[in-house]
């Protein structure tokens, strides 16, 4: 039976899509954003065991050489991911996706759908596709929270049962992105691309952080590309916020207002219609 | 504030507050009612009360007209020929509301204004100069935030145009609520969302649930109360459930023997209250909206109060941890449904052949509190800082809501971040009616207008009562009361973590 490693489920969300949602986040990441704001989510647990001993309420154990998490136990202290030199989290769970859904069950009449973050969600495509079948059974809406890094366009299966998508462009420029992730993004623009000429994109979304990138480049260009596709398709401009990211890689801080505004300002000129600033 | 000179010398007072607390206090200065002496016993300990009803009560504390027959028919005791045009319709309204009595001697319902004003939406630009007109009188003249309106269920031009006046106006009065269907458009309900995360209201009434209980013919009046329209409520008492636990051994007594015995005796008040009003008062033969069939005996009831079940709940359960505290632990949580089941059963033994309507039936109302009382939980509400998450939340306060017709609702407070996105508060209202949530009120985190527990008072008002000058409206002092003594501002903020 196909299982996927979820790190958490949040039972309403009013910031992951349209409406109230049940965002899942699944453990995994294929990029390495400098500004990644639950850096726990990018790497799997090998159980190395080092979160076990920096635990103080007894909520962590080796058994048969893996590291189990007892959420009764544990306080939420986050003291495990704080110890971890991984980039990972002792409390990702493997689930099937009858034990997902038992989860989204007791949430359903009071959601318009679910929404899968991460990690990187599309890097357990499979998992993915199996769960949205279900869901949709349930009459709910299925959103993905993606990077974009993984082609889409080969995955119908997929495509079919997803809604829609809400779609990071962290960067225009291919080398900006890939000193910014650890990967280019030639995929990610042809995914938007492909998405956007099957209405599948809820909306793009853009990361300001000043001094560490080109932003004024980026919205620019994201712009145009957007307006190229579908004006009416929401672009939201997100001020970096030093929270839960790892100081020791990056060096920024949150965009005045006024910097927002700008921003806003080009991506209006150019033509978005949608444009959020949060 | 029973000295008579106190009263003239009080300088946070306004004119018009000291002469109604002097007609308080001269209503209080006789005995008229058959108080039996141990029932005088719990009111003097507090366990009964009447909230400030008054010795003779001379008007039934809530009246709710049948403003539809006033829009057809005109008045003939205030010389009112039925209106044609939107200037007459909100001018003849402000006029009859002005002759509405009530505990407060101000209207506790002023209609389904949108239902009233529809007909006359012909310019909707001048409409509107004459809703915004309509709801400042009000605001300034009818000063106690016990006054309510209603909207709804369907979308109607009006409607939005009442919406979009308070987005402007802001103020305090009228409360509003609309009656939510499923007929109810996603459009209009979102409208009203995007209205109370501005300005706390309004609050969304489960008009199914309503509907069935009072065969289609219900006003939501006052701070949430679900009454016959043409009628209202004679008399509200209130029981104080945390207090009265504290005169049991234990929970056993407490529903067997002390629970029963003081519904009998808080009962057996109100009758007497109401014997005077209908018997004695002669409100009933005098009254011009009784003699112009606006109101009619037949569609009163009385509302049975009850407040406290928290800390009555909490009393009887080990409540050193939260996760056993009423709202969170099974056991508490459980003992919360029984009580109330059997208040409900000790309740429906009585019998007032003067509630017709309701089948000699009072009717169960989980009263919102007062802001003398301290560390005492309205109603059926999980107590300020014990609030679970959303979800639970939501889930253990709506299995009471179906005891309540005369009255009960949850106030959730939601991060500004969510005026985003409305459609997550509306999923989250649908869901929470689909679970028999009867009443819901929402707020934001930046709103100047919030609901203290039922009524709506400005943070600015409170603020400058507190630095000891003179407000408009009177229930400010309530609203500062309750911030002090039940940490109104204090609720949990609803957001994602």
């Amino acid at each position: 039976m196909i299982k996927g490693l979820v790190n958490r489920i949040i039972p309403f969300s009013s910031v992951d899509g349209p409406g109230n949602r049940t965002a899942i986040f699944l453990q995994g990441c294929n990029f390495n954003c400098a500004y990644c704001h639950n850096p726990e989510t990018i790497n799997v647990c090998n159980s190395c065991g080092k979160c076990v001993s920096a635990c103080n309420f007894n909520a962590l154990q080796f058994k048969s050489l893996k590291v189990i998490w007892d959420s009764v136990a544990c306080s939420a202290c986050d003291e495990c991911l704080k110890s971890c030199k991984r980039n990972s989290s002792p409390k990702a769970k493997s689930m099937t996706v009858e034990e997902v859904i038992a989860e989204i069950e007791k949430n359903k009449s009071f959601i318009s759908g679910i929404t899968v973050s991460g990690g990187e969600c599309t890097l357990q495509s499979e998992f993915l596709t199996q769960l949205f079948i279900e869901v949709k059974k349930m009459g709910l809406t299925c959103f993905v929270d993606t990077n974009g890094s993984v082609p889409l366009w080969e995955n119908k299966d997929l495509l079919e049962v997803m809604d829609m998508a809400m779609v990071d462009i962290k960067s225009f420029d291919n080398e900006e992105h890939k000193r910014l992730t650890g990967r280019g993004n030639t995929t990610v623009i042809e995914n938007v691309k492909y998405l956007a000429k099957l209405n599948k994109i809820y909306e793009i979304r853009t990361v300001i952080v000043p001094e560490i990138l080109d932003n004024y480049n980026n919205v620019d260009k994201i712009s145009r590309l957007i307006v190229s596709l579908n004006p009416n398709i929401r672009y939201k401009l997100i001020k970096y916020r030093p929270i839960g990211v790892r100081p020791e890689i990056i060096n920024s801080y949150t965009p005045e207002d006024e910097m927002m505004k700008e921003l806003e300002k080009i991506a209006w000129h150019n033509g978005c219609v949608e444009i959020r600033i949060v | 504030m029973n000295n008579i000179l106190e009263i003239i010398k009080n300088g946070t007072l306004t004119y018009e507050q000291k002469v109604l607390a002097l007609a308080r206090a001269a209503e209080d200065s006789i005995d008229v009612l058959n108080i039996k002496k141990d029932t005088q016993k719990l009111r003097d300990e507090g366990i009964i009360c009447d909230l400030f009803e008054g010795h003779a009560p001379y008007r039934p504390r809530y009246i709710v007209p049948n403003y539809e027959k006033f829009m057809k028919n005109g008045s003939e005791f205030l010389g009112l020929t039925p209106p044609r045009d939107i200037w007459e319709a909100t001018n003849s309204l402000l006029i009859l509301y002005n002759h509405v009595p009530s505990i407060s001697s101000f209207p506790v319902y002023i209609g389904n204004i949108d239902c009233l004003l529809e007909p006359f939406v012909i310019n909707e630009e001048e409409a509107f100069h004459a809703i915004k007109l309509f709801l400042t009188h009000i605001d300034r003249t009818i000063t106690d935030s016990f006054c309510h309106a209603n909207i709804g269920p369907e979308d109607t031009k009006a409607g939005r145009l009442i919406l979009r006046a308070e987005r402007e106006l802001q103020n305090a009065i009228p409360n509003l609520t609309i009656k939510y269907s499923a007929d109810t458009s996603d459009d209009f309900a979102i409208d009203a969302i995007n209205t109370a995360l501005i300005t706390a209201k309004p609050s969304f009434a489960n008009h199914e649930m309503f509907s069935k209980e009072f065969d289609g013919n219900y006003a939501i009046a006052s701070c949430y109360n679900g009454l016959t329209i043409g009628g209202g409520s004679y008399t509200l008492s209130r029981l104080n459930l945390a207090s009265l636990a504290k005169k049991s051994e234990n929970q056993d007594e407490f529903i067997n023997v002390i629970l029963p015995d003081a519904v009998d005796k808080m009962a057996g008040y109100m009758k007497e209250r109401i014997r005077f009003i209908v018997e004695e008062s002669g409100f009933f033969e005098t009254n011009f909206l009784v003699k112009e069939g606006l109101i009619g005996k037949d569609n009163f009831t009385a509302m049975f109060g009850m407040f406290g079940l928290a800390e009555c709940v909490n009393y009887f359960v080990d409540s050193s941890k939260l996760e056993n505290r009423f709202g969170h632990g099974e056991i508490a949580n459980n003992l919360g449904y029984k009580i109330i089941k059997k208040l409900e059963t000790e309740v429906n033994k009585f019998n007032d052949p003067n509630c017709s309507i309701t089948k000699g039936k009072y009717l169960l109302h989980a009263q919102v509190g007062i802001d003398s009382d301290m560390g005492i939980s309205p109603g059926c509400r999980i107590p300020i800082g014990d609030e679970p998450e959303l979800l639970q939340h939501i889930l253990e306060a709506a299995k009471f809501h179906k005891f309540f017709p005369s009255g009960i609702g949850d106030i959730f407070n939601f991060d500004s971040t969510v005026k985003d996105n409305p459609e997550y508060v509306l999923d989250i209202i649908k869901g929470a009616f689909k679970n028999q949530m009867r009443y819901f009120s929402a707020y934001s985190t930046d709103c100047d207008v919030i609901r203290i527990t039922g009524y709506l008072v400005k943070k600015s008002e409170m603020e400058k009562l507190q630095r000891g000058e003179q407000v408009l409206q009177d229930t400010v002092v309530l609203g500062l009361g309750a911030v002090l003594n039940q940490k109104v501002l204090s609720r949990k903020v609803r957001k994602n973590d």
